[in-house]
């Protein structure tokens, strides 16, 4: 679905392969006497997705509005693509970072269409006497945003909702119509803040596809989320923040097998923790146990289905 | 409480299987009452309903109808058509693609309404019932009838919530309550109606000229009636005649075919208001025509922005009063202090100029504010502008606006040797001094419409509604918020200097004085936010409606006195109770506010 859009999209805002897009040198924020940011590098290439992981309050959406102007760093600067970011939101997105919200911020009462249409605000330049004197380069430049914005609605599979109000939307949609309109706004890098938050599988793995092909149009992608397994399905590099620091950093199957993220999320072990002679000794237990149920022939389904689900929980 | 398993009790035993009327009576003859009654009322208006000449409107001939006797006619005929239309009269179908009932509910309302306001208002104003003609007497008990008999129509009854055994007697009541107001509603309840059948685009443009035509009489007539009486029986007759309509389903139509061709609609709403100085014999109302026009420009200039940009300006009619003060010190007036005289031309432009720097002075330091501090401090700079303008008289400050005594004897304008102090006569009518205003003043309003829609529909007016809505997203999208919202404070400022700069010739002089907070005259801020507010915001047409009815109600209804600011607060509190969108609502506000309604997804036109 996205091979003519593509090319269209990729030319704006796309940078060479290799380039650094995104580089953060020991940003540090803090609120009073919180430090809810302590010193975080981090770095996105160009067509890479970089997922962003921790717990709740290790600060991470804290980190996104540093990336994106809404807070000036206390310390510690950010380059895009090798300028240093300016200190307002709206100049920061014309720079070429364009981000979706946790809580979905749509314009509720402006229709579909006209969500992606202010998506576009820093791409035109028609002032206000363009719009009342209504030259021909008016009538030109509103038709070229519109034939865009639907080109942006067709890519995220809206375009037949165009004129609806954005707040009739159902939910997985206004997440997606969120996209559409970041993109509008021609980004190098597209920051995500849990665009999975609140779906269903489906959902999440149509989201997946939707992150791959914006990351195919060219378009660097930082994610942030809670879903584990679409974080390291998606991304060629995730971070870990808790409490504020950096943990790690790496690929999929290192900071999945880190035993101090595992500790992040789950706390560490207790005193008198079981020891690893005690969890051999469980599982040698459990794995007698699915044997005798094996043999007992009549619940070896149950007990099958029940394993992957054990599995799962991470 | 699990385990409960009784069946839910419901107010009222009676099972609601068969849709009755709110009066026992069977359909039939309920329909025939109601289109008998209406008949009749209309006959009785040409009876005599007094004997004495005493009432205003002189109601003693037989033959014609008179005065109030008029507005019941027309609310009687409406009530026949409907009442014909629901009996499914070949060629009236068209009347009702709502269905007839509820219309002819409101049209049976709005002449029993009037009909009896009429007997009241003669049995007291002569003393007693002892002065009505027969015709009186005729006139009342046929309307009554009507609306009897369109109130025993059967409509869809709602169903009742069922009742938690545990409330207190209070709750109970409560519940009753509700369900009787429910009930209520469902009586004059309509159906969805029908969509608008394919026409010829000539036969729309026909019904726009009519729908016109029709809006010019009746604003004609309200603008027109001469005495207290006739003005309240105008307002019962048009309020619910208008719901009558709305019931019907015609408004929607109307509005439907409307949007299809909106240019042609503006410009013959223009054309409409244009005619009406030809309608008036003398200048006596094109004044009241030229003062609301003053008025409504101003509000929809607010309009941009409260009802676009979401900024809540209190102290807005400050910049009406910078326009007309500019304008005022340059027309070569003798209490001004500068002794030139600039063409027309150019003292518009000093005077949109004059507010535009007002506007962003005032915007500059303001508009980092968000939502009520932003209100306070417009409120503050709109009273500063005022006793400002006050102490500017060579005593307190320098002499610059003649303190409160303001800038007087303002001469007429001359624009191109066409003196609008004169007389003038045109294709034998007469066009008196107010009349020459209310053309200018038109031609005033027609940009800030121009400016209005022009704006509204564009990137700017996307970046407004935008701000309006989320003003963080809106600068995560790149939108500069400042920016915007100074263009939006700014061109607001500009709009209504242009009309300040008009009014200050128009009322010969300028003081501090007209331009208050809140005052029982409008123009003030307090009144121009409540025309945007009651008309609709966001929308054309809201705010040039609500200012007229803001201007015409305290003028026609001198007698209310000290209570007109009462009167209005009340009628305030109602609407904002019962339609908080306004009266012509923007088809986005009506969502926002209803959204249990069964809102329709597609949003074709953003408001009228």
């Amino acid at each position: 679905m996205t091979t003519d859009t593509t090319t269209k999209g990729a030319t704006p805002g796309a940078a060479a392969p290799g380039e650094t897009v995104l580089d953060a040198r020991g940003v540090t924020m803090r609120f009073g006497g919180l430090t809810a940011v302590r010193g975080v590098d981090l770095t996105v290439g160009a067509g890479e997705i970089v997922g962003l992981i921790g717990p709740n309050g290790a600060g991470k959406t804290t980190f996104f509005n540093c990336l994106t102007g809404l807070y000036v760093p206390t310390e510690g600067e950010v380059r895009y693509k090798g300028a240093v970011l300016p200190p307002k939101s709206f100049k920061v997105t014309a720079a070429g970072i364009a981000r979706t919200f946790q809580n979905i911020r749509l314009f509720a009462n402006m229709t579909v269409l006209e969500n992606v249409l202010v998506g576009r605000h820093t791409r035109t330049k028609e002032g206000f006497w363009s719009a009342v004197l209504r030259g021909p380069g008016f009538h030109k430049a509103e038709n070229a945003s519109k034939e865009r914005a639907m080109e942006l609605l067709a890519f995220v599979g809206l375009d037949h909702k165009a004129d609806h109000l954005a707040r009739n939307l159902p939910y997985g949609e206004q997440r997606k119509l969120e996209i559409a309109r970041a993109l509008a706004s021609e980004p190098g890098l597209l920051l995500l803040d849990e665009p999975t938050a609140g779906m269903n599988p489906q959902e999440t793995r149509a989201t997946e596809e939707l992150v791959f092909a914006i990351r195919d149009m060219g378009i660097a992608v930082l994610v942030i989320e809670h879903d584990m397994r679409f974080i390291f399905n998606l991304c060629d590099r995730v971070a870990v923040l808790v409490q504020g620091e950096k943990l790690i950093e790496g690929d999929s199957a290192t900071v999945q097998g880190d035993e101090r993220v595992v500790a992040a999320y789950l706390g560490e072990p207790f005193e008198n923790a079981p020891g690893a002679e005690e969890v051999a000794e469980v599982e040698a237990a459990e794995a007698h146990a699915e044997a005798t149920a094996e043999a007992a022939g009549a619940r070896a389904e149950t007990t099958n289905d029940a394993a992957p689900g054990k599995e799962n929980d991470r | 409480m699990t385990t409960q398993t009784t069946a839910p009790q419901t107010p009222g035993a009676r099972k609601t299987d068969a849709p009755s009327g709110l009066l026992p009576l069977p359909e039939k003859a309920a329909r025939a009452l109601a289109l008998g009654g209406s008949v009749l009322t209309a006959a009785s208006t040409f009876l005599a309903w007094t004997w004495t000449a005493d009432f205003p409107g002189d109601l003693t001939f037989y033959g014609y109808p008179g005065g109030l006797q008029v507005l019941v006619l027309v609310g009687a005929l409406l009530a026949t058509v409907f009442a014909l239309a629901s009996y499914g009269v070949r060629g009236l179908g068209w009347l009702v693609p709502a269905g007839g009932d509820a219309a002819l509910k409101f049209a049976t309302l709005a002449t029993f309404a009037t009909s009896w306001y009429t007997v009241l208002a003669i049995s007291v104003d002569l003393g007693g019932l002892v002065n009505l003609e027969p015709g009186g007497f005729l006139v009342a008990v046929a309307s009554l009838a009507a609306f009897a008999g369109a109130l025993a129509l059967p409509f869809q009854r709602p169903e009742p919530d069922p009742i938690d055994p545990d409330d207190t007697g209070w709750e109970k009541f409560k519940h009753g309550a509700g369900h009787q107001w429910e009930t209520l509603k469902a009586v004059f309840t309509a159906g969805s109606p029908r969509p608008v059948p394919a026409l010829s685009s000539y036969a729309e443009i026909l019904l726009i000229v009519a729908m016109l035509a029709l809006g010019l009489v009746v604003f004609t007539y309200g603008i027109g009636t001469e005495y207290d009486e006739l003005f309240i029986g105008f307002l019962i007759t048009a309020g619910f005649g208008f719901a009558a309509l709305n019931k019907a389903g015609l408004i929607a139509h109307a509005s439907q075919i409307a949007s299809r061709h909106q240019n042609i609609t503006i410009c013959g709403a223009f054309v409409a208001a244009a005619l009406f100085p030809f309608t008036q014999t003398n200048d006596q109302y094109a004044t009241i025509g030229v003062y609301i026009l003053i008025f409504a420009t101003v509000a929809l200039g607010l309009n941009i922005v409260v009802g676009l940009a979401g900024l809540l300006d209190l102290g807005y009619v400050a910049f009406l009063g910078v326009g007309a003060y500019a304008a005022a010190l340059v027309s070569g007036s003798p209490s001004s202090p500068f002794d030139v005289h600039f063409p027309f031309w150019a003292a518009v432009l000093v005077g949109a100029a004059a507010s535009l720097v007002f506007g962003v002075l005032i915007g500059a330091p303001t508009l980092r504010l968000r939502g009520d501090y932003l209100a306070i401090v417009t409120l503050g700079f709109g009273e500063i502008f005022r006793i400002t303008a006050n102490n500017l008289d060579g005593t307190s400050g320098p002499d610059l606006t003649n303190g409160s005594n303001g800038v007087s004897s303002i001469p007429n304008l001359d624009v191109l040797g066409f003196d609008f102090g004169a007389q003038h006569d045109l294709g034998g009518f007469t066009i008196g001094r107010f009349a020459n205003y209310f053309f200018l003043m038109l031609i005033i309003t027609a940009v800030v419409v121009l400016v209005f829609r022009r704006s509204g529909n564009s990137r700017i007016g996307r970046a407004w509604v935008a701000i309006r809505e989320d003003e963080t997203a809106a600068l995560a999208m790149g939108i500069n918020g400042f920016r915007v919202k100074l263009i939006a404070f700014a061109v607001g400022a500009s709009l209504a200097g242009l009309a300040g700069t008009v009014q200050a010739h128009v009322t010969y002089t300028v003081t501090p004085e007209q331009y208050l907070f809140a005052g029982p005259i409008p123009p003030n801020s307090a009144f121009l936010l409540a025309a945007v507010v009651l008309g609709g915001m966001g929308t054309i047409s809201g705010p040039l409606i609500g200012a007229a009815l803001l201007f015409l109600i305290p003028n026609k209804l001198q007698f209310l006195g000290n209570y007109q600011l009462f009167a209005f607060g009340l009628a305030l509190i109602l609407l904002m109770r019962f339609r908080p969108e306004g009266l012509i609502p923007n088809r986005r506000r009506q969502l926002e506010f209803h959204e249990e309604a069964e809102a329709p997804t597609l949003l074709t036109k953003a408001g009228a």
